[in-house]
């Protein structure tokens, strides 16, 4: 079955869920993910499913340590300094090694920052947050439609991973409506042996845990992690590209701010200007291999965020500096217009043709 | 023929506890324990662990354990007994973990009335991170971070759980113990048996404070630490049902 339906992008990730056979959604309110929240409330009791408002962000994500430890496939979602509070437990979800989905629709920071929408939780979502050597997978979708569809893939990553996946969103992405085509989709149901819901048949107790008080063990433990997390890096990278080929700048670009960039390199391309667009889909594993090929066919790049610089760090990593990797960011809310990029690109491509005189 | 009088309960495990001579963490693992084997839901039940020198409980029961954050088991139970609402859930927590970090999970697991047991240990000290002041902590008592006593002027006063609690519409069963001696073990294992009795039949959030006596961190032998539990945890902390809301 598939239906359009006119949707905001908040309440396309409820519905996405729901699709994806999540029943379990513990949250706590903030703007601006609260539409999410308000959706799932409506929903989850006409699916028999669970919806729970927590007393607070902390409490929310430890209900879903509990319910992923239960071994059902549970969501919450917040904004940025709900998100903060969350980080703990989300340690200890990738520490437990426990499949669940956190959805960011991030604003303006830091501290109480602002309502509207900003990209500068990057380094939060994508380096860890809490404590300990651990990543979760970070998926950034650009439009309504991709709401919904990395929502149901989070799932499936969750499970098949054993790890907490985030999708990160803004407050335009998770305010704006679009029309989505949700499909049903036969559910994958995945086998939870190592779940604790009780010995049954069982004879071992199963146990919900990240403490290994022996060095050793500890070591071992963040081992495994880490050669799990090499094979999701050599598994999950996804990425978008627009009028890359014989591009002399790549404009790099994620989320919401890819869209408004695209615009830019349509406008640059109309006047004859080589340029062209690379979109992160998954923030990590970041789509590093694919840009240092590019790197070494094009002659610079400029990377867009709505925050002072954060996957720049990423981009200049993954293509060693072998070209130059400008900047343009806005903050705390503030939205780039497409001629302000335009207008960026057109200065890098006019100074690199002075630079070739 | 012989018979068997005493054995270990299927419950636990053989691993041999932890715990610092005189600690009574043993004594109520072990209540717990034979308190579910009577039951009969060994095979249904979950206990969540909690930071702090419990914290390697899941060595000891011999049934499925998830090991929470600090102060967060309630709302882990939570997330376990929504998933597995017909299994057996309960939080094992310390004071550290349940009166202070986690005061607003259990304060909240009792207003929804969550269908989940939870064990209280109060033995008025932070033991696992070497005897630090816990919001139990008596009036006057020398801690490692209250070395001239707790002041009142200072630090307020003990904070009361179960009379807290007891106020709590969604609470079902609340009550104090102590297993300082075997008549009060006995009256502890009769409310932690009414406590997980209430719990599968359905009827809201029930919790058990225990009192407890923590020898090394109080700098006694167990003996005067059993003494000094009964001197001052007691008038400061009555024993007794504290709220029993059935036929309400």
């Amino acid at each position: 079955m598939s239906e359009t339906r006119l949707m905001k992008g908040n309440e396309a990730i409820g519905e996405a869920a729901i699709i994806a056979g999540c029943r379990y959604y513990f949250g706590y309110p903030i703007t601006p993910q609260t539409e999410l929240m308000e959706y799932m409330a409506k929903r989850m009791p006409q699916i028999e499913g669970v919806f729970l408002q927590a007393e607070s962000e902390i409490a929310a994500i430890n209900m879903v340590y509990g319910a992923a430890g239960a071994g059902a496939r549970v969501m919450t979602s917040s904004s940025s300094p709900g998100i903060s509070l969350k980080a703990e437990g989300i340690s200890y979800c990738a520490g437990a090694e426990l499949p669940c989905v956190i959805v960011n629709i991030m604003r303006g920071g830091p501290g109480l920052g602002s309502i509207q929408p900003a990209q500068a939780d990057y380094f939060q979502a994508t380096k860890g947050g809490g404590h300990g050597d651990y990543r979760n997978i970070v998926l950034a979708p650009n439009s309504v439609q991709e709401m919904a569809d990395l929502t149901m893939l989070s799932f499936e990553l969750a499970d098949k991973y054993r790890n907490p996946v985030m999708l990160l969103g803004d407050g335009a992405l998770g305010q704006m409506m679009e029309p989505v085509n949700l499909e049903e989709k036969p559910l994958v149901s995945q086998e939870k042996p190592w779940a604790a819901n009780g010995l049954g048949e069982r004879t071992k107790p199963n146990v919900i845990n990240s403490l290994y008080l022996k060095p050793e063990q500890l070591e071992a433990h963040n081992i495994h992690l880490q050669n799990k997390y090499q094979k999701i890096i050599k598994q999950e990278c996804r990425w978008e590209e627009f009028s890359i080929e014989d591009a002399e700048l790549i404009v790099v670009a994620y989320g919401i701010t890819s869209r408004i960039a695209r615009s830019a390199v349509e406008m640059a391309k109309r006047d004859g200007l080589k340029v062209g667009l690379f979109r992160p889909i998954s923030l990590w594993p970041f789509p590093s291999e694919r840009l240092l090929t590019l790197a070494k066919q094009t002659r610079a790049f400029l990377v867009a965020e709505l925050s002072a610089g954060q996957m720049i760090e990423d981009v200049r990593l993954a293509t060693r500096q072998m070209k130059p990797v400008h900047f343009y960011g806005r903050m705390g809310g503030m939205m780039p217009s497409s001629r302000e990029i335009y207008n960026q690109v057109n200065l890098i491509v006019r100074e690199k043709k002075e630079a070739v005189k | 023929m012989n018979s068997k009088l005493y054995a270990r309960p299927e419950s636990l495990t053989d691993a041999p506890f932890h715990y610092c001579p005189g600690c009574q963490h043993g004594i109520v693992h072990r209540i717990i324990a034979e308190v579910i084997d009577e039951l009969g839901v060994r095979k249904q039940t979950i206990g969540v662990a909690p930071v702090g020198c419990s914290v390697l409980a899941y060595d000891y029961f011999n049934f499925d354990i998830v090991q929470a954050s600090h102060g967060r088991a309630p709302a882990v139970a939570t997330g376990v007994k929504r998933v597995c609402p017909d299994s057996t859930v309960f939080t094992y927590q310390g004071d550290g973990d349940l009166a202070s970090i986690g005061c607003a999970e259990v304060v909240h697991a009792a207003a929804r009335g969550e269908r989940i047991t939870t064990i209280f240990i109060n033995n008025a000290i932070y033991g696992m991170t070497g005897g630090q002041m816990a919001p139990t902590t008596l009036v006057d008592q020398v801690t490692t971070t209250s070395p001239y006593g707790r002041n009142v002027n200072q630090v307020g006063t003990p904070l009361c759980i179960s009379e807290m609690l007891s106020t709590i519409k969604g609470a079902r069963f609340i009550a104090r113990v102590a297993v300082n001696n075997p008549s009060n073990m006995a009256k502890a294992k009769a409310a932690i048996k009414k406590a997980f009795q209430l719990q599968n039949n359905g009827e809201g959030f029930c919790l058990v404070e225990v009192l407890s006596t923590c020898p090394t961190n109080w700098g006694m032998t167990p003996v005067e630490a059993v003494k000094w539990l009964e001197t001052n945890m007691i008038p400061q902390y009555p024993l007794g049902v504290f709220k029993d809301a059935g036929g309400e």
